[in-house]
């Protein structure tokens, strides 16, 4: 039905096309589910008996690459856009191609680092902080594989119809704003696991 | 939309994986009522139990597992589970879905001249988790140690330790995401697809408390989701988000949980949740109430702007009075005083929203048709709901009150006769535009009397076995000395709840029967202004032939220049008289 997939002129609307508005409406309810698991974190590290200190028992130098990976794939899903807009489609691959691996790259790190825990004998049970710890970068990073997928889709779209498709450029930018936000969550994860 | 031409559609595409609003918000409403249904006959076990204690089931007992109802007599397990599902499957599989995915998603498209909704293939994909969701839910009674038993509030830390919550929480993400997903679909639609001359101030007061639900379910399930993701990993991967130190569990430590979490979390996401879910449960039926009695009186509803003005500050305030629900929970008095204060202050919107109903009335020329009947006991039996809340948001009354009978009472007067009595009313009010049949007169009646009756039966009797001190949740209210005295009114309650259900089969054979053989009616047999009634009865793919254009309010209803008593938003203009 894709009559009514962007904005149809005929209809009274607010102006911003449908997809928009619900990636939006979509990320407002993602910032309450992680919102919720913030207060969680607060609620439970002022309640505890004792909270280890984040750089003391994690990664810092991992992290921080990864922080380096999100946010550098923060900035090429831009350019895959700013190629898409100019209809430069082998710039579209190329930057698109790098987000993945980014992403690609920081699950990696993370993998490395839960299996070095496990290995140590840390897991979720262990205590309240790596429960939390596992929980929220985990659920992050099942966000992180979401995105993978979607960037992929688009990657595979190009390649068949969906280049020349009117809402091709509309869901690249969707794929965006979805990325800043996860991006976004971690660069909050980050300093609430690892150094506070 | 005419603009791509299909192939015929297939019978699964067409009435399975339809992406039609019409067909979705039929499959849900049938799939709904039949959870209703599954839940009231769950609840019809228990109330056997509460009136006749420790006596077999008569007929089913027999039927019943030897562990679930040893000698046909409901074990104490077995009617915790039955508990912890009525709750679950009436609020989350039941009522929400009537009132949301069923009314709202026929319903809201039409009234605002839109094809279809936003996202079709999405809506679709509502209705399929919806209903998996559904089905895993009641799958768990299958499971060895059977469903969930936690009550459908699930506090840990009994909920991580009881058998059978894993699957409850694995359907509850099902659920909520299906919400989600209808709930962005809703707002985008409502935003986006109007039909011209559709402003926001001519939208029925229906489509309003739609869009305004939209937003609670947008906002309110994720902390849930969160909740149920931390309660989901206390169980299967032994954290301890919300399993205190030291717990016994059975005389033994229980250590398989590290401890140092917070049972009061959970409650409190719990209910960040589950308050503003009280006014998804309440909201679209008040709204469908506005449009029959609007219709009905032949007059314009009463503070149109007033009414959507109480939505939207209800919806806000909804986010801030959870807490009252936890008074006795051991949370700090400051916090108590602060959300006696933010409940006292949503009763207002509240109360405004139902004396601008019942002003309503004044001075019109009232049709007692089946759907009004219906709209009309809404009236005074949610009022009653409401008014028995207030001494519960008082902290000094609800600790008396909580968890007692009289809650039992307070709530089920809302959601039973408010909130479905309302779509019961809804039911018979737009049927004729889903089938282009009317309901039968008659037999819509004596349900109508029936089922007010026995509803009143059941929860009236419940104040006073609260009041008397009775706590809710009891499996057998005669092991108590001080309880015996309100055994008689639990003898009265569970009558009526076999009267109730005797009283549904007017409504069940008037349905099926009314769909092939009911009196064939035009497109708009009530008479009504708002664009779903301009259309045909059922309205075909894309709804209208041609995109209407709105040039009104939607209830211009008795203009004395007017020919007609009624005119219609997309009318161009009156016949004059
Ligand atoms: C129409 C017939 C209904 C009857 C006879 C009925 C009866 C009852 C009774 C007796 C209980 C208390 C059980 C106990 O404390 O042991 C109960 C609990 C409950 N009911 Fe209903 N009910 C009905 C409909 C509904 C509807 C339509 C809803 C929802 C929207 C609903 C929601 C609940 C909830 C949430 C609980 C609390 C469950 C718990 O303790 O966790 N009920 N009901
Ligand atoms: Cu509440």
């Amino acid at each position: 039905m894709s009559a009514h997939a962007a904005v149809a002129a005929p209809y009274e609307n607010t102006g911003v096309p449908d997809g928009k508005l619900a990636i939006w409406l979509f990320l407002a309810s993602e910032v309450m589910l992680f919102g919720t698991l913030f207060t969680s974190y607060i609620v439970l590290r002022t309640a505890a008996a004792s909270w280890p200190v984040g750089w003391e028992v994690l990664n810092v130098p991992l992290a921080t690459l990864n922080t380096f990976f999100l946010i550098a794939s923060s900035v090429t899903i831009v350019m895959a856009h700013a190629k898409a807009s100019a209809r430069d489609k082998a710039g579209f691959y190329r930057f698109m191609g790098l987000t993945v691996l980014l992403s690609l790259a920081f699950l990696v790190v993370k993998g490395f680092e839960y299996g070095h825990k496990f290995h140590e004998g840390h897991f979720p049970s262990t205590s309240i902080f790596y429960a939390v710890y596992f929980t929220t970068t985990g659920l992050h990073g099942l966000h992180i594989i979401g995105g993978v997928a979607w960037n992929l889709g688009l990657m595979w779209w190009a390649g068949r119809d969906g280049w020349d498709d009117r809402l091709f450029l509309g869901r690249v930018e969707y794929a965006g704003l979805y990325w800043h936000f996860v991006d976004i969550v971690w660069i909050f994860l980050f300093p609430a696991l690892y150094l506070l | 939309m005419s603009e791509h031409a299909h192939a015929e559609p297939s019978f699964t595409e067409r009435y399975v994986f339809s992406v039609d609003h019409k067909v979705i918000g039929l499959q849900y409403l049938v799939t709904s009522f039949v959870f209703l249904l599954l839940g009231f006959s769950m609840v019809l076990l228990m109330r056997w139990q509460l009136a006749f204690p420790g006596q077999p089931l008569p007929l089913i007992g027999r039927l019943l597992s030897a562990s679930a109802a040893p000698g046909g007599v409901i074990g104490p397990e077995f009617y915790n589970q039955l508990g912890a599902m009525h709750g679950t499957i009436m609020v989350f599989l039941g009522i929400v879905p009537l009132g949301v995915g069923a009314f709202g998603n026929y319903v809201l498209p039409l009234q605002i001249g839109a094809p279809d909704m936003a996202f079709p293939r999405m809506n679709m994909m509502s209705y399929w988790l919806y209903l998996p969701g559904g089905l895993l839910m009641l799958s768990s009674f299958l499971l060895p140690g059977g469903a969930a038993q936690s009550g459908w509030t699930s506090y840990p830390p009994l909920s991580v330790i009881n058998p059978g919550q894993t699957v409850w929480l694995l359907a509850m993400v099902l659920l909520i995401t299906s919400s989600l997903l209808g709930s962005i679909n809703f707002i985008v639609t409502t935003l986006n697809l109007r039909a011209p001359g559709m402003t926001l101030w001519r939208m029925p007061v229906f489509v309003w408390s739609q869009f305004v639900t939209a937003f609670l379910l947008l906002l309110a399930f994720p902390p849930l989701e969160a909740a149920a993701v931390l309660q989901l990993m206390d169980r299967v991967f032994h954290t301890s988000f919300y399993m205190p130190e030291g717990l016994i569990v059975g005389g033994q430590l229980a250590s398989q949980w590290s401890g140092g979490g917070q049972s009061l979390l959970w409650q409190h996401l719990f209910w960040f949740l589950a308050h503003p879910e009280v006014y998804v449960l309440i909201l679209p039926p008040m709204g469908i109430c506005a449009e029959i009695i609007s219709n009905n009186t032949r007059k314009p509803i009463f503070g149109y702007k007033e009414i959507v003005y109480a939505m939207m500050f209800l919806g806000t305030m909804s986010f801030v009075v959870w807490a009252h629900h936890m008074f006795v929970s051991g949370m700090s008095t400051t916090l108590s005083n602060f959300f006696l204060v933010t409940t006292m202050i949503i009763s207002v919107p509240s109360v405004a929203l139902l004396t601008c109903l019942i002003l309503s009335l004044k001075g019109g020329a009232i049709r007692f048709t089946t759907p009004m009947l219906f709209a009309l006991a809404f009236l005074p039996m949610f009022g009653i709901g409401g008014l028995t809340g207030l001494p519960l948001g008082l902290t000094v009354t609800d600790i008396y009150l909580h968890d007692t009978y009289y809650v039992i009472g307070h709530f089920h007067y809302v959601v039973v006769t408010g909130s479905l009595i309302a779509l019961f009313a809804g039911t018979y009010f737009w049927f004729p535009k889903w089938f282009g049949r009317r309901m039968d007169d008659t037999l819509g009646k004596i349900h109508f009397w029936g089922t007010l009756a026995a509803m009143n039966g059941i929860f009236l009797p419940m104040f006073a076995i609260g009041l008397q001190g009775q706590s809710r949740r009891l499996y057998d209210p005669t092991a108590h000395l001080h309880n015996l005295i309100g055994q008689p009114l639990h003898v009265v309650s569970t009558v009526s709840a076999f009267v109730l259900m005797l009283f549904q089969i007017p409504v069940i054979y008037n349905f099926f029967y009314s769909m092939f053989r009911g009196e064939p009616t035009d497109s708009n047999p009530w008479k009504a202004t708002t664009l779903d009634w301009q259309c045909p009865s059922p309205p075909p793919h894309g709804n209208f032939a041609k995109l209407p254009r709105v040039y009104r309010g939607p209830y211009e209803y008795s203009h004395p220049d007017h020919r007609d008593d009624w005119l219609p938003q997309d009318a161009e203009k009156a016949v004059a008289s």
